[in-house]
Parts: structure tokens; C-alpha cells; sequence
């Protein structure tokens, strides 16, 4: 009974860990890439607290009197905690310099940005940019993108 | 070519994942720190909420971290995103100016109520400043007119930083570690018990409802760049 | 118990899916919220009730207002999904 149990809540902390990278490695949109960041810290500390999880035990607060049962482990909540509130800090943080990339670029699209980007790093530099990073000479058709299925 | 790659690479990650969990033993961890915590912690803080003592007796230094990464992480988003003028945005309408005066006494003692109950109960200075950071958020969002007061906010953030350090530093000042409870703890359970704790934990949510509600009013600004 | 836990961890995991999924993002931002109430609730299963409170005000509450602020301010925050109107590419 415990093991099936614990065996549920595992595969719910490694499912997000792993949805939750696999968005950032996959999207192309910096604010999609933003959620999936927030979807894998959520399973990280799942992972952490379920690390200290006691199945014969209650929750870690002492009732006035007497000292009862067992409880779970109170170290690995106390990061949680911390953890969750530096998340959310990191989180407005990357949102922000989202807005300013936004209001730079105009575009949310990594790619498209990163081109932008370096097109302005050439021009302020005087650089005239590789010609072949993107396009091939000849009538050769670019290969198909791939990946970016969603977004 | 990169989806199967970005595929494997996940297949790896859950592979390794699964194989680390699977070596514990789940329900049963090794608690070589926890138990010693549970036990010490009626003698040594006298808090009955064993996670509060964690992150404020025993890791307080931590705490003092992460509240500076906090701040650290709001002050650069306010320098990023720049004080844009506040252009009129349209009037939040009459449910929500309605609803806004309504929660806004409710959201306030309730956020109270967790940050000063934090040693006692679930809840503490941070779910507590996240609660009084909407109370406070929650009128701007309804009256878009109302100019936020930052400099109000600075204040009380400076000030509780300032309390949470200098209560830090008495401990100090008496001979012991940093940020050792200072104070008799009462009887466990009461309302004032634990020492130095509760204070701590006000600075904690004050600091952070400060913070937090001026990060969310720059965030709700507009700019007149984009709209 | 096994149940509920079931019930639970499905609908996190369907909703983190829908994360990655949905192409309105405000639609998306919401099911990020939907995740974390989700993830609180396994942590009241778990005998955590400090973290549970914590990801139920903070990761569910602050967290999506703060991208939902993030996406009006990016111009994006729509309910209507038209032919491209949800699609951020540009």
C-alpha cells in the first residue's frame, strides 16, 4: 500500500522534472520556456520533500504536553521553503528581462531574437556578418526546420 | 535531427532520476539530522512549529540569504523594467473596485494573522507577505489612477531588513552564534513563545509583502514603448 | 488515499502537459497555476503543511499573477484564440 503510494507521488515529481525540462529544451518562446522552468522547480521540490517523507508519521508540529508519534523529517521542508520563495524571486526576474527583450526585439522567439541580436552586435560593430551561417549559396532549398513543433 | 536528440536526452534524465529514487526507501528516509531537531527543538527554541524553528533558529542564515536574493531579484527587475510613467490605464469597473474594498481588511488580517501565528502553525513571514502584498496590490489593480507609494514601501522594507539583522546581531553582541533566539522561550504553544521568533518572522513578512507588492506594481505599470 | 493521490497527480501531470501545449498563453499561465495547486495538495498528503501553504499562495497565487502582469505588459494577455491570434511568434 505504502509503496504503491510512494510510487504514485515518484512518478509525479520525475514526470514534471522531466515535462517541465523537456518545454524548456523544446519551446522556442521565452515565456513558454519561463512556465516550463516553473513546472520543473515545482518537481524538484517534490522530489525533496517526498525525500524526507515518513509514512507512520504526522506532520512536524509539537502539540503542547507530550511528545508524540513519530514525524516526518523537518530539514528537507525547510529548504522547500526556501526554495519555493527564491523561485518565484528568479521567476519575476527572468520575466522581466523577457519584457525587456520583448521591448527591444519585438519578438518572443528565441531564435528570431538571437538573429536580431547579432545582426545589432554586427552593425554596431561594423562587421559585415557571415554569409553562410543560415543560408546555403546556391539554389539548394533550406532544409526543413526542425523541431519547434508547437510553438 | 533535434527532436530525437532533445528526446534521448530526456529519456536519459528520467532514466537517472529513476534510478536515484529508486535507491531510497520511500517512508522510511535516514533522518540523521531530524530526529536529533524533533527532539531539541521544545528545550532549545521552544517553537511548535518545528519547520519555523528549522528555518529561523537553526538556519537562520539562510533565511538572511535568501531574503537577500529576494531583494536582489526585485531591485534588479525595478532597474530592468525602469520607472515608466503611470499612464491612465481603463478604471477596473464596479466589481472590482466593490470586491477590492471588501477584501481588502479581510486579506490584510489574514496575512497578519499568518505572519504572527508562524511559530505556532503552518504559515510564517513569507506565505504571510505574500498575502499582504496582494492586499496591497489589490486596490492599485482596482483604481489604476492611484499613484503607488514606493517610497512608503522602501521604508518598511529597509527598516525590517535593518531588524531582522540587528536582532541578529544582538545575539552576537551577547556572545552567542548569529541569529540565536534571544529571549526566554514561554511555555510552549502560546502565543508568545520562542524567543526572539516571532519578531523575525514579522521582519521576514513585512520585508517581503514589502518587496513584493513593489515588484508587482512595476510589473502592472505600463510602458510607453509597448502597450 | 491511493485514490485521491491518483486523482491528484493525473490532473498535475495533464495539467503541466497543457502547459507546453495550449497556444493562448494566458491559457497556459493558468494551467502553470493549476500545477502548483496540484503539487500543494500532494504536499498536504505528504504531512507537509508549511509547504503546502507556501506553493499554494506563493506558486499558484503570486507566481501567475506576476505572468499574468508580465504577459498584459507583453501585450499578449488574450482570452480569444483567432486564426494566429494566440500564436506569439512574431
Amino acid at each position: 500500500m505504502t509503496t504503491q503510494i510512494g510510487l504514485v507521488f515518484f512518478i509525479a515529481a520525475i514526470g514534471l522534472c522531466v515535462i517541465g525540462i523537456g518545454g524548456i529544451v523544446l519551446s522556442r518562446n521565452l515565456f513558454r520556456m519561463v512556465l516550463a522552468l516553473a513546472i520543473a522547480e515545482a518537481g524538484a521540490n517534490l522530489l525533496l520533500v517526498l525525500a524526507g517523507y515518513r509514512w507512520d508519521a504526522v506532520a512536524p508540529i509539537l502539540s503542547a504536553g507530550q511528545m508524540p508519534a513519530p514525524m516526518v523529517d523537518p530539514v528537507p521542508q525547510a529548504m522547500v521553503l526556501t526554495a519555493i520563495v527564491i523561485g518565484v524571486g528568479v521567476q519575476a526576474l527572468a520575466l522581466t528581462l523577457v519584457v525587456r527583450v520583448k521591448q527591444r526585439y519585438g519578438t518572443l522567439d528565441m531564435q528570431l531574437a538571437r538573429e536580431r541580436m547579432n545582426a545589432e552586435i554586427d552593425a554596431t560593430a561594423d562587421v559585415t556578418p557571415p554569409r553562410s551561417q543560415e543560408r546555403p549559396r546556391g539554389e539548394r532549398p533550406l532544409p526543413a526546420p526542425a523541431g519547434g513543433a508547437h510553438d | 535531427m533535434r527532436n530525437i536528440a532533445t528526446l534521448l536526452f530526456l529519456g536519459g534524465l528520467a532514466f537517472l532520476l529513476i534510478v536515484i529514487t529508486g535507491s531510497l526507501d520511500f517512508g522510511a528516509p535516514p533522518m540523521r539530522i531530524g530526529t536529533q531537531i524533533q527532539a531539541a527543538t521544545a528545550g532549545d527554541v521552544g517553537t511548535a512549529n518545528i519547520v519555523t524553528a528549522v528555518v529561523l533558529g537553526y538556519r537562520g542564515l539562510d533565511t538572511l540569504g535568501e531574503l537577500s536574493i529576494l531583494f536582489a531579484a526585485a531591485t534588479a527587475g525595478g532597474l530592468v523594467l525602469g520607472s515608466a510613467a503611470a499612464r491612465a490605464r481603463p478604471d477596473g469597473g464596479f466589481i472590482l473596485r466593490a470586491g477590492a474594498d471588501l477584501m481588502f481588511p479581510l486579506l490584510l488580517i489574514a496575512g497578519l494573522y499568518i505572519v504572527i501565528h508562524g511559530h505556532l502553525t503552518p504559515g510564517g513571514g513569507f506565505q504571510g507577505g505574500v498575502i499582504l502584498a496582494a492586499a496591497f496590490f489589490l486596490p492599485l489593480l482596482a483604481r489604476p489612477g492611484t499613484t503607488p507609494g514606493h517610497r512608503w514601501l522602501m521604508w518598511i522594507e529597509g527598516l525590517s531588513g535593518a531588524t531582522f539583522i540587528v536582532i541578529g546581531l544582538l545575539a552576537l553582541y551577547r556572545g552567542d552564534a548569529f541569529l540565536t533566539p534571544l529571549f526566554d522561550h514561554g511555555t510552549l504553544g502560546e502565543l508568545v513563545s520562542g524567543g526572539s521568533l516571532p519578531l523575525l518572522y514579522l521582519a521576514v513578512g513585512l520585508k517581503v509583502g514589502a518587496e513584493l507588492a513593489g515588484l508587482l506594481m512595476r510589473l502592472a505599470q505600463d510602458d510607453e514603448v509597448t502597450s | 488515499m491511493i485514490w485521491l493521490a491518483l486523482v491528484v497527480v493525473a490532473l498535475t501531470l495533464g495539467a503541466a502537459v497543457a502547459v507546453l501545449l495550449l497556444d493562448n498563453l494566458l491559457a497556459a499561465t493558468a494551467a502553470a497555476s493549476a500545477v502548483s495547486l496540484g503539487v500543494a495538495v500532494i504536499f498536504v498528503l505528504l504531512h507537509a503543511p508549511d509547504v503546502a501553504m507556501t506553493e499554494a499562495v506563493v506558486g499558484a497565487g503570486l507566481s501567475g499573477l506576476i505572468l499574468a502582469l508580465a504577459l498584459r505588459r507583453l501585450g499578449l494577455a488574450r482570452l480569444d484564440v483567432g486564426p494566429g491570434g494566440g500564436r506569439n511568434d512574431a
